[in-house]
C-alpha cells in the first residue's frame, strides 16, 4: 500500500461483466476499471509515464510549464500529478469540453486554452503545436499522440497486470483508439507473452460521432504511435450503442462508466457473441477508461431510446 | 439565408465546406436544406427514423434547439446554426 499520489496509479481491478455476458456459456468479458485511478482514468498511467520519461531525459525541468492537448482525461492527469509535483500545466481543448471538467483541470490549478467546438481535437492538436513552436525552451510538449512512453505506460503495467489477473488466462484483447496508446502498449505485451491471443481495435462507426476521446482513423490525425500491424482486424462502434452499454452497466452491473467504456464494452460484447456462434469459448478483455461523473449532463441519460430496455439482445 | 457551421469531420461530406448558406423558415427546413444538397451528410446527422443522432448537437446561434422548439424552431436571415457532436458535454460552445 502506497502513501504516494503517485504510487497509486494502476494496479486497478480487473471487473468481471457476468450480466453482459449473460446467455454466453464459456465466455468471459472483464473489465479493466481504471476509474480506479487517482485522476479517475486511464490517462493516469501515461501520463505519468511521459512525465517520468521528460524528467529523465531532462526534457521536463521545474522551470518549464507542461502544455498539450487533449479532449480532457490526460490533461486532468497532468493537472493532477502536475500539482502534485510543483509543475505549471497549460492544456489547449476544445470548447465544448463539459464545464464541469473545465473546473476539474482549473481546481488543479491548471490554465486553459479553448479552441473551436467545430474543429474537435484535431483543432486542439493545431493550436498546441502554434503556442509550443513559438517559444519551444519554455515548454515541456509530451504530445501524447507520438510519444513511445504513452504506449509504453501500457506495455510495462495494463499488459502485465491483465496477464496476471487473468492468469494468463485472456483470449482475446479489445479497446477503442484514441491516441491508441492503451490498444497499442496493452497489445504488443499480451502478444510478446500469450501465445495465440488475438487483439482486435475497435474505432467509431463514422467520422463524426459522440465517444468521448476517440478517433475515427480514416477522417482523423493519425497518431504517430498507431501502429495499424497489431489488430487482427477491427469493429466500428455506434455512439448510440455505447450510449445504450453504458446505461445497462450502470443498471444491471452497478458499474457507472464513461462513453468510451461503454463502446469498449459493446466491441467485447460483440467478439464474445461471434464465438459463441463459432461454438467457442474465450476469456475477452477490454477497458474501462473512466467514471460517468463527467458526463453526467449529456443528453443519452433521459433519452427514452438510449434506455436499457431497447437495447436488443 | 441562414449561415450553418459544418464542423470538420462532416466538411468530406459537404464539399469541404466549413460554412453553407441555405434557405428555410424554420432550423428542420434549413437542416433539410442542407442533407438535400449534401446527401450523404444524412446518415451522419439522422438515425434510421429520421430524428437527430443522440449526439448531434444543433446550436441555433447560441441556444440549444432542443429547448427552442427543436426542428420547428424559427429561422431568420443572418442566424448561424452550428452542427456539433456532444463529446463531453456539448454545451456552452461559443
Amino acid at each position: 500500500m502506497s502513501h504516494d499520489l503517485i504510487g497509486n496509479i494502476g494496479n486497478t481491478p480487473l471487473l468481471r461483466l457476468n450480466k453482459i455476458a449473460v446467455g454466453l456459456p464459456g465466455i468471459e468479458i472483464y473489465g479493466k476499471a481504471e476509474y480506479f485511478n487517482p485522476g479517475g482514468s486511464v490517462k493516469d498511467r501515461p501520463a505519468l509515464n511521459m512525465i517520468l520519461e521528460g524528467e529523465r531525459s531532462g526534457a521536463m525541468t521545474s522551470g518549464k510549464v507542461l502544455i498539450d492537448s487533449t479532449s480532457g482525461n490526460t490533461g486532468i492527469a497532468y493537472a493532477m500529478i502536475g500539482a502534485a509535483r510543483g509543475y505549471k500545466v497549460k492544456l489547449c481543448l476544445p470548447k465544448n469540453a463539459s464545464p464541469e471538467r473545465k473546473r476539474i483541470l482549473k481546481a488543479y490549478g491548471a490554465e486553459l486554452v479553448l479552441t473551436a467546438a467545430e474543429e474537435g481535437s484535431d483543432g486542439a492538436i493545431r493550436r498546441v503545436r502554434e503556442i509550443y513552436n513559438a517559444d519551444p525552451d519554455r515548454y515541456f510538449y509530451p504530445d501524447q499522440y507520438s510519444n513511445d512512453a504513452n504506449w509504453r505506460a501500457h506495455f510495462n503495467t495494463t499488459g502485465p497486470e491483465i496477464i496476471a489477473q487473468t492468469e494468463g488466462r485472456i483470449t482475446h484483447f479489445v479497446a477503442l483508439l484514441g491516441t491508441s496508446g492503451t490498444f497499442v502498449g496493452t497489445s504488443r505485451r499480451l502478444q510478446q507473452d500469450v501465445p495465440g491471443v488475438e487483439c482486435i481495435s475497435a474505432q467509431p462507426a463514422t467520422g463524426f460521432h459522440g465517444l468521448e476521446g476517440t478517433k475515427h482513423m480514416p477522417t482523423a490525425i493519425v497518431p504517430k504511435i498507431y501502429d495499424d500491424q497489431i489488430a487482427s482486424r477491427n469493429l466500428w462502434i455506434d455512439t448510440e450503442d455505447a450510449y445504450k452499454m453504458v446505461r445497462r452497466l450502470a443498471r444491471e452491473e452497478g458499474v457507472l462508466v464513461g462513453i468510451s467504456a461503454g463502446g469498449n464494452v459493446c466491441a467485447a460484447l460483440t467478439v464474445a457473441r461471434e464465438l459463441h456462434a463459432q461454438g467457442k469459448t474465450g476469456v475477452i478483455v477490454t477497458v474501462l477508461c473512466d467514471g460517468a461523473d463527467k458526463y453526467l449532463s449529456e443528453h443519452f441519460w433521459d433519452d427514452p431510446e438510449m434506455d436499457v430496455d431497447s437495447w436488443s439482445i | 439565408m441562414a449561415r450553418i457551421l459544418i464542423p470538420t469531420p462532416l466538411r468530406q461530406f459537404a464539399e469541404k465546406n466549413d460554412t453553407v448558406e441555405l434557405p428555410g423558415a424554420t432550423v428542420g427546413e434549413v437542416l433539410g436544406a442542407l442533407t438535400a444538397k449534401y446527401p450523404d451528410l444524412k446518415k451522419n446527422l439522422y438515425n434510421d427514423e429520421g430524428k437527430l443522432r443522440s449526439f448531434v448537437n444543433v446550436y441555433l446561434n447560441d441556444e440549444d434547439i432542443r429547448y427552442t422548439g427543436k426542428d420547428a424552431t424559427a429561422v431568420v436571415d443572418s442566424d448561424v446554426l452550428s452542427i456539433v457532436p456532444s463529446i463531453a458535454g456539448g454545451k456552452n460552445v461559443r
